[in-house]
C-alpha cells in the first residue's frame, strides 16, 4: 500500500472481485433498492437535512459499510479499498444522497492516515464515522495549494465558499497556523445551506469566525493525511461515477429497446445503436480506470497520483457524455423532471466538478508522463 | 508435472538444441512446431502440448527471451489465422501436412476473402466455386490480401451455391498461390507501399481434400479464422504507453521547441484514452483468464483504431510544416508488416486503414451494439432471398 496502514485482508489479483465483493455489492444494491429508490431520493431532494439519517446509520451500522477500509487497529474490519469502491459504485448508481463523499471519501480516509496514534477522540470520532451515528466534510485545497483558513491553534478563521456535505456534524479542515500547515476538526462555524445544481449532494457556505477547533495533525502528517483523504476521495468519487454512468447506460439500453418510431424500435436505427455502442465504450473505460486506481491505492502496483488523475480525468468526462447522451436518447422525455435522467445529468456535472477537474487532472498526467518524457527515437520524422 | 513446467523445459530444449541466435530461422521455428510450443494448445504432434492457450506465454518468454522471432511477425495470417481454422476444419492427414511449414515460415499465408463487391458483407461474396470430379474450379477477383505476392498457400471462401441464402452458399478452400490460373498484383496504398494485393483467379483448381469444413458450411468455419483477426489485431500491449501513444509521447520529449500548452492538454488527453483502453484490454484478459470473457473485450478493436488515428493526427498537428513532408513514395517490395512503418508522416496515413481493416468501426459498432448489448438488428434488404437475387454493386 502506498502511503497508509498496511491491510489484513488479502488482496485479490487487479480486476478479479471475491465472491464477497460480489456479495456486498448485492447487499448494497438490495438495501437502496429498498430506501434508496428514485421516489425517496426525489422527496429527501426536498427535505431540509437532504438526506435520511436512519439509513445512513443503517449503512454504517447493520450493513457496516461506510469504512471498509479503515484497518482493525483503528477499530475497522481491515477490508481493501476495492471493497469501498464497489460500495461507492453503488452509491453513485442509486444516487444516494447523505455525505457519502465527505465523510466516507474524504473524511474517513483522512482520519485513518493519522493513525494509531491520533488519539482518543479522533479514534472515538473515526469509530462514528464509520458507524454512521455522526457524519463528517473535509475541506482542504486541492494539489497542494495553500489553505485559506487560518488557525491561531485552537480557533479557525475564514470563509470556505462551498464544502460538500457542509452541513455535517464536524469538519476537518485544512489551515494554515502559527506552525504552518495544520488539519483541524471543528464543529463550529456559521453553515449556511447553498442552493445546488445537483440536489442529491448539499453544500455549505462556512463562516469560521473563531470557530473553536481541535488540532489533528500538523507539518507532514497533515500534509500526508490531506493526499491520503484526496487520493481515496478521488478513487470512491470516480468508482460513484461509474455506477451513474453504467444506470444511464442501463436506461438508455432499456429505452432503445422499446421506444416505437417508425415503426421500429429506435434502437435498431444505426444512429441511435452506435451512440449506445460509444456510450458502452465510455462505461468501460471509466469502470476500468476507477478500479485500476482502487487496486493501486491498496497494492501500490501504480504512482498513486497518476492512477487517480487518469480515473477522475476518465470518470468526470465520461459521465458526463453518457449523461449527455442518455438525454438524447431518451429524447424529449429526458429532458423532462419527472424523468430520473436529470438527476444523474447534473450529478455528472457537479462531480466532475469536484476534486480537481479533468482538466486539473490532465494537467497532473502530464507533469508526471509528458513533462519527464526523455525521447527514444522510436518516431523518426521524414524530412521530405 | 504439471503444465506450466511441460510447457517451460519443451521451450527451453528448443532454445538449448537450436539456438536461435546461431541456427536458421525456419530451423529453430520448425524445432519449436516438433517440440509442442508453436501452439501451445495444439495437440501433440501437430505443433502443440494439447494445454491451456494461456502457457503459449510461457513458451514464448523462454523463446523470444533466447532471441527467438515471433513467427507472426513474419507469417501473420499463417500463424494466428491460418493454423487454427486447418487444424479445427482440414480432412484426413492435411492439418499435418499443412501446418510444420508453416510454423516454420517456409510457407507463407493469405487469406482470400474480401471482394471489390464484398467488404463489410463478406458473406456476399462471389467467387464461384464449381465442383468437377474431385476437384473445385475456382473464378473471381480477391482484395486486401496482405502477402499474396509471398504466399505459399491462401485461405479461400468462395460461392459454391449462387441459389442458397447467401451465408449458406459458401465453402471454405485451402488454395496453393503457385497452381495456375492464379495472378497476384500488389494494390498500393495511399502510403505509396504495397503491403496488400488484388489476386485474380481464372479456372484454378482445388483438389476436394483441399476444403476445409462441409461443402456450404464455409460461413461457420470462416468464423474460426475472424475470431483469431480480431483477437490479434484488437489487443493492445500490456505495457504502458507502446504503440501509437508512446511514438506520441517520443516526438513530444524530442521536439521541446513544439510545444505549446495547448498541444500538450491535448496529447495528455490522448494519452489518458490510451490508458483507459489499455486498462480494459487487461481486463478482458482477466476475464477471459478466468473462464467468463466479459463485454468489455468487444471494444478494443473501434477504440485503438480510432485512437492510433486521433494520435497520428497529433503529431501531423505538433509538427506544423514539417509534417507535410514525406520519405518517399517508391513502391518498394518488403517482407515484413512492420517494416512498411516508416516515418510519423506515412504512420499517419497507414493508421487511416485501421478503422476499416479487420471490419470496419462502422460494423463493428452494430456488434456492439446488437450482439453486446442487446439492440435489435437493422432492417435488412437481404433477408430471405437466395444469393443471386440479391442487388449487388
Amino acid at each position: 500500500m502506498a502511503d497508509t496502514a498496511v491491510q489484513e485482508e488479502a488482496l485479490s489479483p487487479e480486476f478479479v472481485f471475491t465472491s464477497e465483493q460480489k456479495d456486498l455489492r448485492k447487499a448494497v444494491r438490495e438495501l437502496l433498492a429498498d430506501r434508496a429508490d428514485e421516489a425517496t431520493v426525489r422527496a429527501l431532494m426536498e427535505t431540509g437535512s437532504g438526506y435520511d439519517p436512519q439509513v445512513w446509520a443503517r449503512l454504517g451500522g447493520e450493513l457496516g459499510v461506510l469504512g471498509l477500509a479503515v484497518p482493525e487497529e483503528l477499530g475497522g474490519v481491515g477490508g481493501t479499498l476495492v471493497d469501498q469502491a464497489v460500495v461507492a459504485e453503488e452509491f453513485g448508481a442509486a444516487l444516494l444522497p447523505g455525505p457519502v463523499l465527505g465523510t466516507v471519501g474524504l473524511a474517513i480516509p483522512a482520519l485513518v492516515a493519522l493513525g494509531a496514534g491520533a488519539g482518543s477522540e479522533t479514534a472515538e470520532l473515526l469509530e462514528a464515522l464509520v458507524a454512521g451515528t455522526r457524519t463528517a466534510a473535509f475541506a482542504a485545497p486541492e494539489f497542494g495549494a495553500a489553505p485559506q483558513v487560518t488557525s491561531t491553534g485552537d480557533a479557525l478563521n475564514g470563509t470556505l465558499s462551498q464544502v460538500v456535505d457542509g452541513g455535517a456534524d464536524v469538519l476537518i479542515v485544512a489551515a494554515t497556523g502559527p506552525d504552518g500547515l495544520g488539519l483541524y476538526a471543528t464543529e463550529g462555524g456559521e453553515r449556511s445551506r447553498l442552493s445546488t445544481l445537483d440536489q442529491t449532494r448539499r453544500q455549505a457556505r462556512v463562516v469560521l469566525d473563531g470557530a473553536p477547533a481541535r488540532l489533528l495533525a500538523s507539518g507532514a502528517a497533515a500534509e500526508k493525511a490531506i493526499a491520503h483523504a484526496q487520493r481515496v476521495g478521488g478513487v470512491l468519487l470516480a468508482a460513484e461515477q461509474v455506477g451513474g454512468a453504467q444506470r444511464l447506460l442501463d436506461l438508455s439500453l432499456a429505452y432503445a429497446n422499446t421506444r416505437l418510431q417508425f415503426g421500429r424500435k429506435i434502437g435498431s436505427f444505426q444512429a441511435v445503436k452506435h451512440r449506445i455502442a460509444d456510450m458502452f465504450v465510455l462505461v468501460e473505460h471509466a469502470r476500468s480506470t476507477a478500479y485500476h486506481a482502487a487496486w493501486a491505492l491498496q497494492d501500490g502496483s501504480d504512482d498513486p497520483d497518476l492512477a487517480v488523475s487518469v480515473a477522475q480525468a476518465t470518470c468526470s468526462e465520461n459521465y458526463q457524455k453518457v449523461a449527455a447522451d442518455t438525454v438524447q436518447v431518451h429524447g424529449g422525455i429526458g429532458f423532462t423532471w419527472e424523468h430520473p435522467t436529470h438527476l444523474y445529468y447534473k450529478r455528472a456535472v457537479t462531480d466532475a466538478a469536484l476534486l480537481g477537474s479533468a482538466a486539473a487532472h490532465r494537467d497532473r498526467i502530464a507533469a508526471l508522463v509528458l513533462d519527464t518524457a526523455e525521447p527514444t527515437g522510436r518516431a523518426t520524422v521524414a524530412q521530405g | 508435472m504439471d503444465d506450466s513446467a511441460r510447457v517451460e523445459k519443451a521451450a527451453r530444449q528448443v532454445v538449448e538444441t537450436h539456438d536461435p541466435k546461431k541456427v536458421p530461422l525456419r530451423e529453430f521455428l520448425g524445432a519449436c512446431y516438433d517440440a509442442g510450443v508453436s501452439w501451445v494448445h495444439f495437440p501433440e504432434g501437430l505443433g502443440g502440448l494439447g494445454v491451456s492457450r494461456g502457457l503459449q506465454a510461457v513458451a514464448d518468454e523462454i523463446l523470444q527471451g533466447a532471441g527467438g522471432m515471433n513467427p507472426f511477425a513474419i507469417n501473420p495470417i499463417g500463424h494466428g489465422m491460418a493454423a487454427p481454422t486447418v487444424l479445427e476444419h482440414a480432412q484426413g492427414d492435411l492439418a499435418a501436412q499443412l501446418l510444420r511449414p508453416l510454423a516454420s515460415t517456409e510457407h507463407i499465408w493469405c487469406q482470400l476473402f474480401s471482394e471489390p463487391g464484398a467488404g463489410s458483407d463478406l458473406a456476399g461474396l462471389a467467387t464461384s466455386a464449381v465442383k468437377d470430379g474431385d476437384e473445385w474450379v475456382i473464378n473471381g477477383q480477391k482484395v486486401w490480401t496482405s502477402l499474396a505476392h509471398r504466399a505459399r498457400y491462401a485461405l479461400l471462401l468462395a460461392r459454391s451455391d449462387p441459389d442458397a441464402f447467401k451465408h449458406k452458399g459458401l465453402t471454405y478452400f485451402v488454395m496453393d498461390m503457385q497452381a495456375p490460373g492464379v495472378e497476384t498484383r500488389p494494390l498500393r496504398q495511399m502510403t505509396g507501399q504495397a503491403e496488400f494485393n488484388e489476386v485474380y483467379m481464372t479456372d484454378v483448381r482445388i483438389p476436394d481434400s483441399y476444403r476445409l469444413g462441409a461443402v456450404g458450411d464455409g460461413w461457420r468455419v470462416a468464423m474460426t479464422t475472424l475470431m483469431n483477426e480480431r483477437s490479434s489485431i484488437g489487443g493492445s500491449s500490456s505495457v504502458r504507453g507502446v504503440g501509437a501513444i508512446g511514438d506520441a509521447v517520443d516526438l513530444w520529449a524530442a521536439r521541446p521547441d513544439l510545444r505549446t500548452p495547448v498541444l500538450r492538454d491535448k496529447l495528455a488527453a490522448l494519452w489518458t484514452k490510451a490508458e483507459a483502453q489499455r486498462l480494459t484490454d487487461q481486463r478482458a484478459r482477466r476475464s477471459a483468464g478466468a473462464g467468463s470473457p466479459g463485454p468489455e473485450g468487444s471494444i478494443a478493436k473501434v477504440v485503438s483504431a480510432e485512437l492510433n488515428q486521433a494520435v497520428y493526427a497529433f503529431c501531423m498537428e505538433l509538427l506544423g510544416p514539417e509534417a507535410t513532408l514525406y520519405g518517399d513514395y517508391t513502391l518498394r517490395d518488403i517482407g515484413r508488416m512492420e517494416d512498411y512503418r516508416g516515418g510519423v508522416q506515412q504512420r499517419f496515413l497507414r493508421a487511416q486503414a485501421n478503422t476499416i481493416e479487420g471490419g470496419t468501426s462502422d460494423v463493428l459498432r452494430n456488434v456492439i451494439g446488437e450482439r453486446v448489448l442487446g439492440l435489435p438488428g437493422d432492417l435488412r434488404a437481404d433477408s430471405g432471398k437466395p444469393w443471386k437475387e440479391i442487388p449487388r454493386g
